[in-house]
């Protein structure tokens, strides 16, 4: 019984993979603290954001077996990234072209 | 289908619900109906993300200097613990696919153990910020006075999220005393491992959460000088 359950059920993927994602992991970790100490100027948020997009994803792929699942889960976690992608864009767009020009540019008022 | 001949799947195992074929067809609509919730919680961490995003590109400089209250050290070391306790998630997933109750067993613990590392060390640097008046609210104190009132802004971001995270993480570290009973009980094993799956795919989800909480929260700003 248990190895039909065995071989039928999803793909086992070999612990080798996951100290590989781990490793990666840590490694990228290290980066972004010493990447952070650089002066990128606004590439600063790109590199961090980068880094941590990347992490998220080879969390996702190996981690969580994405890449070893179904398209539905595949196009569900997609589904996920795209209403993600629309709470941004369109909450963004209103805030930049609302404040054009001025946004973040605001003189901050301290109470004393 | 499943009626129709003698499946080799086991129809009658224990575990597989009468409305399934099979286990791997239950796992399936397992792992989908996790992966759904997960989505609102995407959405759920999204929105505070986005609240987090429109405040820094108002207050780039407020945020930076606050940022700078925030413990690198400890962020690192707790970002490293909850990367090893997703390692050994994935560890226990591999063991219950295996069907080793042992194994699973062994794993669980170990990430019950380094969650409760990470939160030890979260509890540290709450309690640092508590003695440095960096709660937001009547006692905050900031030296910066032109930060005075943004600055709450990012440590009030910072408690709602990585509060959050953690109760998160409590949920998560719940779940598994569940699992282990479940293991222990021999309810999980002999070909049916979906909840340990799926409990998996929450603890990671969580330390996907902390991916982007860490680089956000704590290493803003950190080349600039003069703080």
């Amino acid at each position: 019984m248990a190895e039909h359950a065995a071989h039928s059920t999803a793909h086992v993927v070999p612990p080798k993979v996951y100290y590989v994602v781990f490793t990666t992991l840590m490694v990228l970790t290290g980066v972004t603290v010493a990447v952070a100490y650089l002066d990128l100027g606004a590439l600063n948020a790109v590199a961090a954001l980068a880094i941590a997009c990347f992490k998220a994803t080879i969390v996702v792929l190996y981690f969580m077996h994405v890449k070893y699942s179904t398209r539905l889960i595949k196009l569900t976690v997609i589904a996920g990234l795209y209403w993600l992608v629309i709470l941004f864009g369109l909450t963004m767009n209103d805030y930049l072209m609302r404040a054009m020009g001025t946004f973040g540019q605001q003189v901050i008022q301290g109470p004393r | 289908m499943a009626h129709a001949a003698p499946h080799s799947d086991s129809p009658h195992h224990p575990a597989l619900a009468h409305h399934f074929d099979n286990l791997a067809q239950q796992q399936e609509a397992a792992s989908l109906g996790m992966w759904v919730f997960l989505l609102t919680e995407i959405l759920f961490f999204g929105g505070l993300f986005l609240v987090y995003t429109i405040y820094r590109a108002w207050y780039p400089d407020a945020f930076a200097s606050a940022s700078h209250h925030l413990d690198i050290p400890l962020g690192t070391v707790n970002t490293a613990v909850l990367i090893g306790s997703s390692l050994t998630m994935a560890m226990a997933v591999h063991a219950a696919q295996l069907n080793s109750r042992r194994g699973i067993m062994l794993f669980i613990v170990l990430t019950m153990i380094l969650g409760g590392v990470f939160l030890g060390i979260k509890g540290v640097e709450y309690s640092h910020k508590f003695h440095e008046h960096l709660i937001p609210g009547p006692h905050f104190a900031y030296a910066e006075a032109e930060f005075f009132r943004p600055a709450q802004l990012f440590f009030s971001l910072y408690f709602i999220m990585t509060g959050l995270h953690a109760i998160h993480m409590i949920i998560g570290i719940g779940l598994m005393i569940w699992m282990l009973v479940w293991t222990y009980k021999g309810i999980i094993g002999d070909g049916y491992f979906s909840p340990v799956e799926v409990v998996g795919l929450y603890w990671h989800f969580v330390d996907i959460v902390w991916i982007f909480l860490f680089p956000l929260l704590y290493l803003i700003g950190r080349h600039a000088t003069g703080h």
